[in-house]
């Protein structure tokens, strides 16, 4: 088996403020192979965004701080090198970041700069990772607006962020991270700003450029309907730390830990109209304010008293399938040892 | 089927656009365009539709928080679009708003005591100490400790915080409640719990809701009758499990059809639509929808289609259902 392009070893990412150290993220290991999908999933605080700007080493500092872990990145040529990304120079990340790992991000309009024109920023992008002139720079900016299915990609390029529409920004925004062939490209939420109908136009483009470019994708998302859709292996994190881990078979159809059967449980269904909702009781915990045992005990309806004392260990419960639940220690070999 | 408790007839807002430099009216917006629908009494109608098509503006101009250009709204019998400002802030104590960012629309220098009994006071409710116990009662309704009124809204998760809008809409006992996107800025596990709340309160208080969202399986879940608007126009209207398993607009099919289903069993056939939602301020000439419809026809460009019922209760704006006209 090939190593996968990009892998992360228990990460922790902290946060220090007046109310002491936050682990955002807290022993976070995951890895995606070359051209897979993996979808990272949870709701608000639980360290999904933090996750992914550790990789691109954009958590801002202070107050943030990676205090642990390592962030393995493998390129193509030559995978059995691996660089930390935690521990390379500045110089180094900045070659890498925008290059061969790009990212974007949840709002179009706030990730564009509004003073210069679509093809300067795309320029921008391009001359700082490779040497061209300004005229094949300008070349590859419309050959992208094309390939994110933008028409009339020579005027746009001369145009400003503001007279474009929300999904043309959007499409823009992938043009800009897909410039340089990136090896892996991180979605941080790309569609929740979007319409439905544009959003399924997007993310049509991105699993085109999966396919057709075979750019790894780490898609961060609230909603398990764009889970269903593009990804091909999901993470769930809750407060700092993975609870689930599986294919989005597995995940979607017979989640194992009691959070992410609530979730799935919880969202209100197309094809049925149920009476009555599920519901998760309680509230989505404060980032750090759970110290001791499992970070969901609180609101678990199979909880027990071990629950509360201990941290579970992330179980293995084959085929790639990790849940993190005392429930399942009898079928399960502990991974993180 | 129980009488209509509102009406809406011809709904029309615009909004002037104003430019040069002496700003003169250079055009206008229409946010709503002739708009007509009618909301019987405990019925759930849901109103979807894209950023931009003008439903949020609708529910707006339902309590006259925005004053319609044109058409009437009609609540309990009275035409309260001719209404003066006295006579329409008595109507409002029947008819609440929750809105969107619970956030934003509670005032974070007033603990929760003064923003639930603020309503009360404005419509003349009992006397200081009835109102103190009226808001610790409302609290418990919606799920929070009672003696949680004297805290601030700072001190609330996102959850709760809708809880207390609800329960300020809540404690004038009013008959409709205008629902504003009222659980998308809530986290999934957080957003049934309020679905549930709001069912509930619907049945014990006997409410009417107008629930508009861009969440098509939020609607799904809650309305009995599901409007869909487009470019400021309604386009299509019908009981919700009619409306979902037979779509009859193109854009409604289209609408459905985009919804990422988190089944992975489930594939369907997805219509994608080319292109943005046109400006409101230029809106095309004929159906607003042509310049996108996978079905479009020449008659679409030029003759806006009539709002009418083709089916029992199943009303379409559409010239593929125009049959006997067309001929």
């Amino acid at each position: 088996m090939t190593k996968p392009v990009l892998e992360i070893n228990n990460l922790q990412t902290h946060f220090f403020t007046d109310r002491g150290e936050i682990p955002a993220v807290d022993d976070v290991s995951f890895s995606i192979n070359a051209g897979e999908v993996l979808g990272i999933v949870g709701e608000s605080g639980c360290g999904k965004s933090v996750t992914s700007l550790s990789v691109m080493g954009l958590v801002p500092n202070p107050p943030g701080k990676i205090v642990g872990g390592e962030i393995l990145f493998r390129r193509q040529e030559g995978r059995d090198k691996a660089e930390d990304l935690v521990k390379v120079s500045r110089k180094r990340l900045r070659a890498i970041r925008g290059d061969q790992i790009a990212m974007i991000f949840q709002e179009p309009m706030t990730s564009l700069d509004p003073l210069f024109t679509i093809g300067h920023q795309i320029i921008e992008a391009v001359r700082n990772h490779r040497k061209v002139t300004k005229k094949q720079a300008r070349a590859k900016a419309v050959e992208m607006l094309k390939l994110v299915g933008i028409p009339r990609a020579e005027e746009i390029v001369d145009e400003y962020p503001h007279q474009l529409s929300g999904g043309m920004r959007q499409r823009v925004m992938i043009a800009i991270a897909m410039s340089c062939d990136p090896e892996v490209l991180i979605a941080d939420e790309p569609t929740t700003a979007l319409d439905v109908t544009i959003q399924a136009q997007i993310l049509e483009l991105m699993k085109d450029l999966n396919r057709k470019k075979g750019t790894a994708i780490m898609m961060i998302t609230h909603d398990l309907g764009v889970v269903a859709e593009i990804c091909d292996r999901v993470v769930v994190m809750y407060a700092g730390k993975i609870v689930e881990e599986g294919d989005v078979r597995t995940i979607l159809k017979s989640p194992k830990h009691p959070y992410t059967q609530g979730l799935i449980r919880s969202l209100p269904k197309m094809s049925n109209r149920d009476s009555r909702l599920y519901s998760i009781p309680g509230n989505v915990p404060k980032p750090g304010s759970i110290k001791q045992g499992c970070r969901f005990a609180a609101r678990c309806p199979e909880v027990f008293d071990r629950c509360t004392q201990e941290n579970p260990e992330l179980l293995n419960l084959g085929e790639g399938h990790g849940c993190r639940c005392f429930l399942y220690e009898k079928e399960g070999k502990i991974v993180n040892v | 089927m129980s009488k209509p408790l509102l009406q809406v007839k011809g709904l029309k807002k615009y909004f002037d656009i104003n430019g040069g430099i002496l700003s003169r009216k250079v055009g206008e917006v229409k946010a709503v365009d002739d708009v007509s629908f009618d909301v019987y009494e405990g019925e759930v109608l849901g109103i979807v539709g894209e950023s931009g098509c003008g439903k949020s503006t609708t529910g707006k101009t339902l309590l006259r928080l925005i004053d319609p250009t044109e058409g009437q709204v009609i609540f309990d019998g009275e035409d309260i679009t001719t209404l003066d400002e006295e006579g329409m802030r008595k109507r409002r104590r029947d008819m609440q708003i929750i809105f969107q960012d619970p956030y934003a629309s509670l005032n974070p220098r007033h603990k929760v005591e003064k923003i639930l009994s603020e309503p009360l006071l404005i419509h003349g409710i009992g006397t200081k100490e009835e109102r103190k116990k009226k808001v610790k009662e409302i609290l418990e309704i919606v799920g929070l400790p009672g003696d949680h009124a004297s805290r601030y809204p700072h001190q609330f998760s996102g959850g709760q915080r809708q809880r207390i809008g609800i329960a300020r809409a809540l404690i004038v006992n009013p008959k409709l409640i205008v629902c504003d996107e009222p659980v998308s800025a809530l986290d999934v596990s957080i957003q049934s719990q309020i679905l549930n709340l709001m069912e509930d309160l619907q049945e014990e208080f006997g409410l009417t809701y107008v629930f508009i969202a861009h969440d098509l399986s939020v609607v799904k879940h809650i309305s009995d009758r599901v409007g869909v608007m487009y470019l400021g126009r309604m386009v299509e209207l019908a009981d919700n499990e009619d409306l979902y398993a037979d779509p009859l607009h193109p854009y409604t099919r289209s609408l459905l059809s985009s919804v990422p289903n988190p089944d992975p069993d489930v594939k369907h056939e997805r219509i994608i639509l080319e292109g943005d939602v046109p400006s409101p301020s230029n809106p095309p000439s004929g159906c607003a929808f042509h310049t996108r419809c996978p079905e479009c026809m020449a008659i679409c460009k030029e003759v806006r289609p009539e709002f009418r019922e083709v089916k029992d209760n199943h009303f379409v704006a559409c010239h593929l259902y125009n049959d006997d006209e067309t001929r």
